[in-house]
C-alpha cells in the first residue's frame, strides 16, 4: 500500500468522487441515501485526500503521470508538486466539513433533485482537484471549465426563481470571459512551439513584452474567477443565490483555485519577473480589498455581506502576491517567501473561516427562512451552537488573535514593513499608503464582522417567528465544528502550518521562512528574527482565557453572582420593543456617509404627510452602471444593426451569397497575380 | 475527329447558355421543367462527346447516371410535384424579365472575363467552355434570386448543379467517380427534401409564395 504514489491516491479520490456523483444519478430521488450516505462518503474522501496531499507536501517529492484520456495524442499530463499538494490539502480539509454539513443541509423537494445535486457537488470537487493536478493547458482548461459548469448548476439549484437564473447567467458569462483570457495566456506562454504542456512552457524564455502580455492575461482571466475589481460583480449575486454549502465551497475553495492559477503562472511558468507586475497586482489587490470591505459593511443581506467580505479577502491575497512578485523581481527571495507565506496562510485561513461563516448563514436560513439582517436578531438564545461557531468564524475573519486570520494578516503586515529595503525610492514612498490601507481594511473587516454577528445573533429577535428557530442538526454541527477547529488550529499552531507552506515557497521563489520562524521554539513565530517581531499565539490564548477567568471569578466573589436579565437602554421609554435596537442599516450608516463616493445610493425618505412613513436606502455598485451597462447597451446596439441584415426574405439571403460569390470571383485573379 | 468533337462540345456549351437564358425568361413552371430536362440532355451529350474524345471510361458512366437522374427521374418527380401541389400557373418574377435578361448579359460578360485567364492555363481540349459553364452557374443563381415561388427556385438550384457538372467535365475531364456519385445522390436527396418542404410550406401558408416566409422572422 505504501509504495503507491501519492498522485495515485489523489486520482483514486477524484475517481471516487466522480463515482459518487454517478451513483447520485442512479439514486436520483432517494433522498435519505444520497444525503446520509453519499455526502458523508464524499467527506471521508476529502479527509483521505488531505492526508495524502499533506504527506506529499512533507516528503517533497514531485510526481507526474499521464492519463490517456480525452483526444488521441493529447493525454492528460498530471503533476503533483508542493504547490498543488498544499491546495489539495485545503480542498480536502474544507470539503470534509462542507460535505458533512451538506449531508444535513439539503432538504428534499427543494429545486434540483438530490441525486443531481450529489452529482454536481462531487463533480465540482473532482474538477477542482483535477485543476490542481493538471500539467498541460488542455487538461487544465477541461478541469477549469467543468469546475465552472458544475458550480453554475449548483448556483442555479433553485432555478425556478428568475433572479437565481439571472445570477447564474452572470456568473457563467464572467467565468467564460475569464476562461478565454486564461486560454490566450497559455497560448502566449507556449511561445509558438505548439506544445501545450506546462513542462514546455517552463522551458520557454519569453521576451519581456510577451511575458507581460501573458501576465496581464493571467491577471484578467484568473481575476475574473477570483472576483478582482472590476470583475467582481458576479460574486455578490451568485453567493446569495447558491445553497449555503455551495457558497461555502465556491467562496472558500473555488476562489482559491484562481489564486493557485496565478501563482502557477507567475512564479512557476514565467521566469521573468518585472517590478511593475508586482505594483499592478498590489494596487489591484488593495483597491479590491478596500472596495470589498466597505461594501461588506453596508450590506443588509447576510450572504451578500459575506460575498463582499470574500472580495476583500481576495484583495488581500492579491496584495500579498503582488508584494511577493515585487520582492522577487529585485531578487529578495527571503522577503518574497515571507509575503508568499502570508498569502498561502491566508488562503488556508480564509478557506476555513469563510466556509464556516457561509455554513452558519445556511443554518440560520433554514431555521428562520430569513436572509435579511433586518429581520433577524437574538438568535444566540435559540441557536447557541450556530452562534458560538459563528463567533469563532467571525473572530478569525476579523483577524483577532489567537485565530487564523490574525497570523496571516500579521505576516502580511510584517512583509510590508520590509519594503523600505526595495531599491526604488518611488515605491518606497508609496508603499506606506498600501500598508495603511491594509490596516484600514483589517479594521473595517472587523467592523463588518461585528455587524454580521451582532445583528444576527445578539439583541432582541426582530420578528415573532424567530423564537421558533431551532438549532442546527447533527451533521451540520459536525461540519461547522470541524471548520471552527481548523480555524482555531491555524491560529494557535502557526509554526506547524508554516512548515507545511515552506516546501511551496521553496519551490516557487527558492526560499522559505520556516527555519527562521521556529528558531525560537515552536510556540513563537519569528518571521525574520526575534529582535524584529515575534508572535506567540498561546500567550494570547492563555492571556484571553486568564482574563476571562479572572473576570468570572471576580464577579462570582465580589458581585452578586446571579444571572440577571434587565432592560438595557430603557432610555426613559415607557415601553420598548425590538425595533428600537440598532439595525443593519443603522449600523452601516457611518460607513455609508464616509465612503459615499463609493456607492450608488437610492434613498427613499418619508414625506411629512405620509401616514405610514417608510425609510429605505438601497446601495448598489457603481461598476454596474459605469462599466457593465455601457457594454451591454453597446452590444445591443451593434446586434440591432447586424440584425437588420436578417430581412426574412429568401431572395435577399440568396442575393447575399450571390454578391459574396461575385466578389470572391473578382478577387481570384488579383490574388493570383 | 478531335476537331469535330471540340466543335460539338462548344456547340453543346452554347446550347447550355441559351437554355439558361431561356429558363431565366420562362414564366411557366411546366416549360421550366422541360427546359431543365433539356439542359440535362445537353450535359449528357457533352459528357459523352468528351468521354469519346478522351477515352475515359468513367465519363460514360457518369453520362448514363446523369441521363437517368437529371433527364428522367428528377423532371418526373418535379412534374408529379406540380400536379400534386397544383401549381401550374405562371410564376411572377421580382424584376421584369427584360431587365433580368440585361443583368444576365452583364453576368455572362463578367464570367467570360473571369474565365479567360483560367482557361489559358487549363490543359483541357476545350478551353472556352469554362466561361460558359461559369456564366450558367451565375445565371441559374440569379434565377433563384428573382423568383418568388418555391418551385422555380428549386429548379434554379438544380440547373446550377447541372452547370457545375458541365464545368467539371469540360474543363477538367470530370471529377473522380466517387465524387460524382456523391453529388448525384445529393441532388436526388435534395430534391426529395425540397419536395417535402414544399408540401410543408403549402400546408402552413396555403400557398407556395415564399414571401410568406418573411413572417417567420423574429422581431
Amino acid at each position: 500500500m505504501l509504495n503507491i504514489m501519492t498522485i495515485d491516491w489523489v486520482l483514486w479520490i477524484i475517481g471516487a468522487w466522480i463515482a459518487l456523483g454517478l451513483l447520485g444519478i442512479v439514486a436520483l430521488h432517494k433522498f435519505a441515501l444520497v444525503a446520509r450516505v453519499f455526502f458523508p462518503l464524499g467527506a471521508v474522501g476529502g479527509l483521505i485526500l488531505a492526508y495524502a496531499a499533506a504527506r506529499a507536501l512533507v516528503s517533497g517529492r514531485v510526481e507526474s503521470k499521464q492519463l490517456a484520456l480525452g483526444l488521441p495524442s493529447l493525454p492528460f499530463h498530471l503533476r503533483l508538486d508542493a504547490l498543488s499538494a498544499f491546495f489539495l490539502v485545503i480542498i480536502g480539509l474544507a470539503s470534509f466539513g462542507i460535505s458533512i454539513f451538506a449531508a444535513g443541509y439539503f432538504r428534499n423537494g427543494e429545486g434540483t433533485a438530490p441525486g443531481l445535486l450529489c452529482l454536481e457537488f462531487h463533480f465540482f470537487l473532482a474538477s477542482m482537484a483535477l485543476v490542481l493536478l493538471a500539467d498541460d493547458a488542455y487538461s487544465f482548461m477541461v478541469a477549469w471549465e467543468s469546475m465552472a459548469l458544475t458550480s453554475y448548476f449548483l448556483v442555479t439549484a433553485n432555478h425556478r426563481l428568475p433572479k437565481i437564473r439571472a445570477a447564474g447567467f452572470l456568473y457563467l458569462l464572467i467565468a467564460h470571459i475569464g476562461a478565454i483570457a486564461i486560454l490566450l495566456c497559455f497560448g502566449v506562454l507556449q511561445a509558438n512551439t505548439g506544445d501545450y504542456t506546462f513542462a514546455n512552457m517552463r522551458a520557454q524564455n519569453l521576451s519581456s513584452f510577451w511575458a507581460s502580455a501573458a501576465f496581464l492575461l493571467a491577471i484578467f482571466g484568473f481575476g475574473a474567477k477570483a472576483g478582482i475589481l472590476p470583475l467582481h460583480i458576479w460574486l455578490p449575486e451568485a453567493h446569495p443565490a447558491a445553497p449555503s454549502p455551495v457558497s461555502a465551497l465556491m467562496s472558500g475553495v473555488m476562489l482559491k483555485m484562481a489564486i493557485y492559477g496565478l501563482l502557477r503562472v507567475c512564479f512557476d511558468l514565467l521566469h521573468l519577473h518585472i517590478w511593475w507586475w508586482g505594483v499592478v497586482m498590489l494596487a489591484l489587490g488593495l483597491i479590491t480589498a478596500i472596495f470589498g470591505v466597505v461594501f461588506a459593511a453596508v450590506q443588509v443581506e447576510m450572504k451578500r455581506l459575506l460575498a463582499y467580505s470574500s472580495i476583500e479577502n481576495i484583495g488581500l491575497l492579491f496584495a500579498a502576491m503582488g508584494l511577493a512578485l515585487l520582492f522577487r523581481s529585485y531578487g529578495m527571495n527571503a522577503l518574497a517567501a515571507l509575503a508568499l507565506t502570508a498569502c498561502l496562510y491566508h488562503v488556508a485561513g480564509h478557506a476555513f473561516f469563510k466556509s464556516l461563516l457561509f455554513l452558519t448563514t445556511g443554518s440560520v436560513l433554514h431555521a428562520t427562512g430569513e436572509r435579511n439582517l433586518g429581520r433577524l436578531g437574538g438568535l444566540i438564545r435559540f441557536m447557541p451552537w450556530v452562534a458560538w461557531l459563528a463567533l469563532i468564524g467571525v473572530l478569525a475573519s476579523s483577524g483577532l488573535p489567537p485565530f487564523s486570520g490574525f497570523v496571516s494578516e500579521w505576516l502580511l503586515l510584517q512583509s510590508f514593513l520590509f519594503t523600505p529595503g526595495l531599491p526604488q525610492p518611488f515605491l518606497n514612498m508609496l508603499i506606506p499608503i498600501a500598508t495603511a490601507s491594509i490596516a484600514l481594511t483589517a479594521a473595517l473587516a472587523g467592523y463588518a464582522m461585528v455587524k454580521f454577528f451582532g445583528v444576527i445573533f445578539l439583541g432582541q429577535p426582530r420578528e415573532e417567528k424567530l423564537s421558533q428557530a431551532h438549532d442546527a442538526g447533527k451533521f451540520e454541527k459536525i461540519g461547522m465544528g470541524w471548520l471552527a477547529i481548523l480555524s482555531i488550529g491555524l491560529g494557535v499552531a502557526p509554526n506547524s502550518v508554516i512548515h507545511l507552506i515552506d516546501p511551496v515557497t521553496r519551490g516557487l521563489v527558492g526560499d522559505g521562512i520556516a527555519h527562521n520562524a521556529s528558531a525560537n521554539g515552536w510556540w513563537l513565530v519569528t518571521p525574520t528574527s526575534i529582535a524584529r517581531a515575534s508572535y506567540g499565539p498561546l500567550y494570547f490564548l492563555f492571556g484571553v482565557m486568564a482574563a476571562c477567568a479572572v473576570a468570572f471569578v471576580l464577579v462570582r466573589l465580589f458581585y452578586h453572582a446571579r444571572l440577571r436579565r434587565s432592560a438595557p437602554w430603557g432610555g426613559g421609554h415607557p415601553w420598548r420593543n425590538s425595533r428600537m435596537q440598532d439595525t443593519a442599516e443603522g449600523y452601516g450608516q457611518p460607513i455609508r456617509q464616509i465612503f459615499e463616493p463609493f456607492f450608488h445610493l437610492e434613498r427613499h425618505l418619508p414625506k411629512p404627510e405620509d401616514t405610514e412613513p417608510e425609510y429605505s436606502v438601497a446601495v448598489s455598485d457603481k461598476f454596474w452602471e459605469g462599466i457593465y451597462m455601457p457594454i451591454a447597451r453597446a452590444t445591443e446596439y451593434v446586434s440591432a444593426k447586424v440584425g437588420r441584415l436578417q430581412q426574412g426574405r429568401i431572395s435577399i439571403y440568396l442575393l447575399y451569397s450571390f454578391i459574396t460569390l461575385l466578389v470572391i470571383l473578382l478577387l481570384v485573379p488579383t490574388a493570383r497575380r | 475527329m478531335t476537331e469535330l468533337s471540340i466543335q460539338l462540345v462548344n456547340l453543346f456549351a452554347s446550347f447550355l447558355l441559351m437554355l439558361a437564358f431561356a429558363m431565366l425568361a420562362q414564366r411557366r413552371v411546366l416549360t421550366l421543367i422541360n427546359l431543365y430536362s433539356l439542359q440535362g440532355l445537353t450535359v449528357v451529350a457533352a459528357t459523352t462527346v468528351v468521354a469519346h474524345m478522351t477515352h475515359q471510361e468513367h465519363l460514360y458512366y457518369s453520362a448514363v447516371l446523369t441521363l437517368i437522374l437529371k433527364v428522367f427521374l428528377i423532371p418526373w418527380i418535379l412534374h408529379r410535384l406540380v400536379k400534386r401541389l397544383n401549381v401550374r400557373w405562371d410564376v411572377e418574377t421580382l424584376i421584369n424579365i427584360p431587365s433580368t435578361m440585361l443583368v444576365g448579359i452583364v453576368l455572362v460578360v463578367f464570367a467570360f472575363n473571369l474565365a479567360l485567364p483560367i482557361s489559358r492555363l487549363s490543359s483541357s481540349v476545350v478551353p472556352g467552355t469554362l466561361g460558359i459553364a461559369l456564366a450558367c452557374v451565375l445565371l441559374s443563381f440569379m434565377m433563384m434570386i428573382m423568383r418568388t415561388k418555391a418551385l422555380p427556385q428549386v429548379i434554379g438550384f438544380l440547373a446550377m448543379e447541372n452547370a457545375l457538372f458541365f464545368a467539371a467535365t469540360s474543363a477538367t475531364y470530370g471529377m473522380p467517380m466517387v465524387v460524382e456519385l456523391g453529388i448525384a445522390l445529393d441532388v436526388l436527396v435534395g430534391v426529395f427534401i425540397l419536395g417535402v418542404f414544399l408540401f410543408q410550406i403549402r400546408e402552413q401558408f396555403e400557398s407556395l409564395d415564399i414571401s410568406h416566409l418573411e413572417n417567420l422572422k423574429e422581431d
